[in-house]
């Protein structure tokens, strides 16, 4: 039977579905599965590192494996990474943001505090300022709360949302591409009026209430259904990605995709 | 007549630094970082510093000692250990200074010096709090378009560390593994730019002309070299060695227990980089140490 985190997987997946030929990067275990799963499934045109320099065809297994234990087929180090995949355009990324506000504005950056002594020191806002303003971005979020999911704005706003308050005349905002928000308990995009935060799918066994209780800015009810629970073929080509069941180690309990029912 | 004769002590590159200076430090992360070179500067009495860098252990051992004034960043990790405890407790006492740029912008703003121009415009920092709180101003395109961006300022250095794999005394070097990060920038972008190599050999085209391709930058924005084997130790130096990760645990959990530098500062810098190389067991086990898997 599939379990959240692999239900989870084949939902960012669905996200970095696309016909173009791009860099998907997914930070961490799920992201990353779900990219390579969506390259190995309907999207071949997605494009992957191995996490250190080189592209690969095939996505490169998690967790431990000898150093040459891969096949390169191209090459993206940092050293050309804005040029080719970040300021060109031709990337989806999908990362964990500390916080996230109604906007889509992440931090990674700081919480709490001054600028010039936070509360909390995080890593800095690394390249999320480049990412938010040039490409699609997406989230995965493991744990679905209103300290992540803030009232009014993040403490730093480390990358750009859709927040008319933050846009000066003349700047070009365009590219701007928000996608989806994959957590514990559903999926959601910013597909409501003026880009407002929208729930399209809820996990088996979650209410729209509980999600909105869990959210500390007003949602929109888009749900089209429950998300759907990933197919055999899908779970046989993630736990090969996975030899290591480093999957089973994201969620508390590695709980069922499909609740018990009490 | 110049000599063309680069070489120099470790000491003797940091006799040429200054306190106040603002210096760039290449690699990225836990990844070949000039570390022998930063071990020296820990050892000297230099202080007031503006560390650019791309951070890792470099930029967390240098705020532990107290030698930084302001720091130029996108991030500060370990990579494995995501958050550098000795950089987190600077910021959180409020003891340094900090520009924080977006990764991308970091390397626009080398370009920025190395090209001798006030600043590159971009896209990046709008709409985020970068612009604000790093005093960046924006610039209009004179030309239809008016397109209003960020102009990111030149991040002139007055030196410059990396290390390479190998150099000559003429300052030819050759920097393998599979990325070099903006280390290229980071020469370019300084008025001296210093470099610490594995292997110094006599004549680069007798030693290795089959990987004159390596030659990251030209001699002439180098102004000395010196050997320093192991000098990335405990950053990692593919294909040489990886990073040392009971290294980075033992000084991650040093920022807790004691958590006060000049207790441990000893064992993590030794008094002399022969001491060092010797207290972590010799270019035979930092030779050893596996290349890191992502």
């Amino acid at each position: 039977m599939a379990t959240l985190a692999e239900l989870c997987i084949a939902a960012v997946a669905e996200a970095f579905r696309t016909d173009r030929e791009l860099v998907g990067t997914g930070i961490g275990p799920i992201p990353r599965l779900g990219v390579g799963l969506a390259k190995l499934t309907h999207s071949p045109g997605l494009m992957m590192t191995d996490g250190e320099a080189f592209l690969v065809e095939q996505p490169v297994p998690l967790g431990p494996r000898a150093y040459d234990d891969r096949k390169p087929a191209g090459y993206l180090p940092f050293s050309r990474f804005f040029d080719s995949a970040v300021w060109s355009g031709r990337r989806h990324a999908m990362v964990t943001p500390t916080q996230v506000d109604r906007f889509g504005q992440t931090n990674l950056s700081a919480l709490g505090g001054t600028h010039a002594q936070p509360k909390t020191q995080m890593l800095g806002a690394r390249g999320f300022p480049g990412n938010g303003i040039y490409h699609a971005n997406s989230m995965f979020i493991p744990a679905h709360g209103p300290r992540v999911f803030v009232t009014g704005e993040v403490d730093r706003v480390s990358s750009p949302g859709y927040n008319p308050a933050r846009r000066i005349a003349g700047g070009n905002y365009s590219a701007i591409d928000l996608r989806r928000i994959v957590t514990n308990l559903c999926v959601m995009d910013f597909g409501g009026p003026d880009n407002t935060v929208r729930v399209i799918s809820l996990h088996p066994g979650v209410t729209f209430d509980e999600v909105q209780a869990a959210t500390g800015f007003d949602l929109i009810d888009a749900v089209a259904g429950e998300t759907p629970l990933p197919s055999d073929e899908q779970l046989e080509i993630i736990a090969a990605l996975d030899p290591h069941g480093i999957r089973h180690t994201v969620l508390p309990d590695n709980p069922p995709a499909q609740r018990s029912t009490p | 007549m110049s000599t063309l004769d680069k070489r120099m002590s470790a000491a003797e590159i940091v006799g040429r630094l200054r306190s106040g200076m603002t210096l760039g430090i290449g690699g990225w992360g836990p990844r070949r970082k000039p570390m022998a070179l930063v071990r020296e500067i820990l050892r000297s009495d230099l202080t007031d510093l503006t560390v650019v860098s791309y951070g890792g252990p470099d930029v967390g051992m240098l705020c532990a000692a107290g030698k930084v004034k302001k720091l130029v960043f996108a991030f500060v990790s370990l990579d494995a250990i995501p958050l550098e405890p000795w950089f987190r407790k600077s910021r959180e006492a409020g003891a340094i200074e900090v520009l924080e740029l977006d990764e991308g912008m970091f390397q626009w703003g080398l370009k920025a010096a190395a090209f001798q121009l006030p600043f590159l415009p971009t896209r990046v920092g709008l709409g985020t709090d970068l612009l604000e709180l790093g005093g960046l101003r924006t610039v209009q395109s004179p030309y239809d378009d008016g397109e209003v961006m960020v102009a990111m300022p030149a991040l002139k250095l007055d030196a410059a560390l990396i290390h390479v794999h190998r150099c000559d005394h003429r300052g030819n070097v050759q920097a393998l593994g599979p990325d070099t990060y903006y280390d290229e920038w980071f020469a370019k972008a300084a008025d001296q730019c210093f470099v610490s190599a594995e292997e110094l050999v006599p004549a680069m085209e007798d030693a290795y002309p089959e990987d004159a391709r390596a030659n990251l930058f030209e001699r002439c924005f180098v102004t000395g070299v010196t050997e320093a084997r192991g000098g990335a130790h405990p950053t990692s130096m593919p294909p040489s060695y990886g990073w040392d990760m009971g290294w980075m645990k033992r000084y991650a959990g040093a920022a807790k227990d004691p958590g006060d530098w000049s207790a441990v500062s000893a064992q993590f810098v030794g008094a002399s980089e022969e001491e060092y190389l010797a207290s972590v067991g010799g270019m035979e086990a930092v030779g050893a140490l596996p290349l890191p898997v992502f």
